[in-house]
């Protein structure tokens, strides 16, 4: 994971930080991509709940992962939706290597659009979104496509 | 025991305000005309309507248009006399409203309910390009904080309508089964051509494979005939006991069968398989509750909100394997009005104009009662079952509805 200046910064609709989602959206301060995870039985629970989804256990813990993932699916998104966020730009959904099912919706970076496909390789990135201690966790191709 | 308590409803009326781009129109006004339209569609008075029930409620921030009036307006402009109402939009779709009220008859909590689903979006979106969510009331000006699920995991990320959303759903289903652009223009060329035979969708010029393969994209691979034309419009349905229902004026529409079900995560990102979404749940659920099969069906009122949704539904409610879907479209023989299962022939809200869900049951019921005009459906004689089915992504409901008795 790179916590690295991204070209072409978008404006972005920021979420709401809280004591619950803090670990997601501000890990990447410290390349870290977080999700809550179970004290009993180690699943991933995102998005944040408090309670383990599996063995009903209430207490969990932010943990970081690797930041690796594949991704599920995406789009090439080609309409002006918001003002500043200027297409086009790759939204997908991603899997979380650590776990079948732990996913998050995010962009596709620092590759062309029309390079991405489902099943590639990624990796997070994290964009500084300079307020609230965000860090908007992004993806790009995985570094083994590189080597 | 198995209770279908739904066999104890009917639609009995059906109500339409005039529809279309930027009426101008008070929304409540709009909803006004489709309720004493369905009132006396049914033959009945105000004083017989004992029950309200409306998605998605009087107030949706951030969605300008979504909707156009709630239970609150409804009741009071008309002076009803309540023994039950409910408005509101954490339901399986927009027909978990329509559904609620036949649990209401079902249980005797009221005898007629009036059913109504406000839109205004062509209005309050006014002119230029289409925005996305929230942008205009707020989000967008920097201070704005996107909270909840929903919006807090999309919206950062540019991801600002279903449009976005869905047509990720449509990217899998291509991946995973090989279907192409050319199949899912069926659905809206179909919509197009339908659309053509129908006096009151806002869309009716021709459309051919070209206009639709070069149209504008939005969010690959839907273009910008894969979705919706927002559009002014109310849309309401009468559903009685289905003893009372026999005072009424037309054959009442039994409800055969609803499907309500979710089983998966119910979130936009998390739905275990991303290629079903909810329509896998509530389509399997409705052919539980009925003898009926697909092939008994007549006509099929499948929303579209955007094209992807609907070749779904068809494969969700058995008109053809999961997967299948492209190649049962390709070509648009087989839905077309006189195909082996007519699909959308008001036009959708593709071409008909995004009514959300009820003008999908309203012409279902159009069609079981031959009010179709030139886009009535024979076979030689008229259909005696219909499906109408509302929602996409996590959001999915359906009935099944026969004139026979």
């Amino acid at each position: 994971m790179k916590n690295a200046p991204l070209p072409d910064k978008p404006f972005r609709i920021l979420p709401a930080v809280t004591d619950q989602n803090a670990h997601f959206w501000c890990g990447g301060k410290y390349d870290e991509l977080c999700f809550l995870r179970c004290d009993v039985c180690a699943t991933y629970v995102h998005p944040p709940a408090p309670v383990c989804p599996e063995c009903l256990g209430r207490e969990l813990s932010p943990e970081p992962v690797s930041g690796d993932a594949r991704i599920l699916t995406y789009t090439i998104n080609h309409h002006p939706w918001i003002p500043g966020f200027e297409p086009p730009y790759v939204v997908a959904i991603v899997e979380i290597d650590e776990q079948p099912g732990l996913r998050l919706m995010t962009n596709i970076v620092g590759c062309s659009p029309d390079s991405v496909s489902i099943g590639m390789r990624v990796e997070a990135v994290f964009e500084d979104a300079g307020e609230d201690g965000i860090f908007i966790p992004l993806f790009q191709p995985h570094r083994d496509y590189a080597a | 025991m198995n209770i279908i308590g739904e066999k104890q409803a009917a639609i009995t009326g059906i109500g339409q305000s005039a529809v279309g781009r930027r009426l101008g129109r008070d929304p409540l006004a709009l909803t006004i005309d489709a309720c004493l339209d369905a009132i006396e569609d049914a033959g009945l008075t105000r004083e017989d309507i004992d029950g309200l029930s409306t998605y998605p409620g009087g107030s949706v921030p951030g969605a300008p248009g979504f909707t156009g009036a709630g239970i609150t307006e409804v009741h009071d402009a008309l002076r009803l006399n309540l023994n039950w109402f409910c408005g509101g939009m954490e339901l399986p779709g927009q027909l978990g409203a329509v559904v609620n009220a036949c649990a209401a008859v079902a249980s005797g909590l009221a005898t007629h309910v009036l059913c109504f689903r406000t839109v205004w979006e062509s209005t309050a979106q006014g002119g230029g390009s289409r925005k996305g969510i929230g942008v205009g009331s707020g989000a967008g000006s920097g201070k704005f904080r996107a909270r909840g699920a929903t919006m807090e995991y999309t919206l950062p990320f540019g991801a600002a309508s279903a449009a976005v959303w869905i047509a990720m759903y449509a990217m899998r289903h291509f991946h995973e089964y090989g279907t192409r652009r050319e199949q899912l223009a069926q659905i809206a060329l179909n919509a197009r051509a339908n659309a053509q035979l129908n006096p009151n969708a806002v869309y009716r010029d021709p459309m051919s494979m070209d206009d639709y393969m070069n149209a504008r994209m939005i969010s690959f691979p839907f273009c910008l005939f894969d979705c919706d034309a927002p559009v002014d419009g109310s849309t309401a349905i009468i559903v009685s006991r289905a003893d009372a229902a026999a005072d009424t004026r037309k054959t009442p529409l039994r409800v055969e069968a609803v499907g309500t079900a979710l089983h998966g995560r119910p979130s936009w990102d998390q739905f275990d398989d991303l290629s079903t979404m909810a329509l896998r749940d509530a389509a399997a659920m409705l052919w539980k509750r009925t003898d009926l099969k697909p092939k008994d069906v007549g006509v099929a009122e499948l929303y579209d909100g955007f094209s992807f949704i609907a070749l779904a539904w068809l494969e969700a409610l058995g008109f053809c394997a999961v997967g299948e879907g492209g190649e049962f479209i390709e070509g648009g023989e087989r839905i077309a009005l006189d195909g082996e299962i007519p699909l959308n022939t008001q036009g959708g809200q593709l071409s008909g104009g995004r009514l959300h869900g009820f003008g999908m049951l309203h012409e279902a019921c159009v069609q079981l009662w031959g009010e179709g005009g030139e886009r009535q459906v024979r076979d030689p004689a008229l259909p005696k079952v219909a499906v109408a089915a509302a929602g996409g992504g996590p959001l999915g409901g359906c009935m099944l509805l026969s004139s026979e008795r």
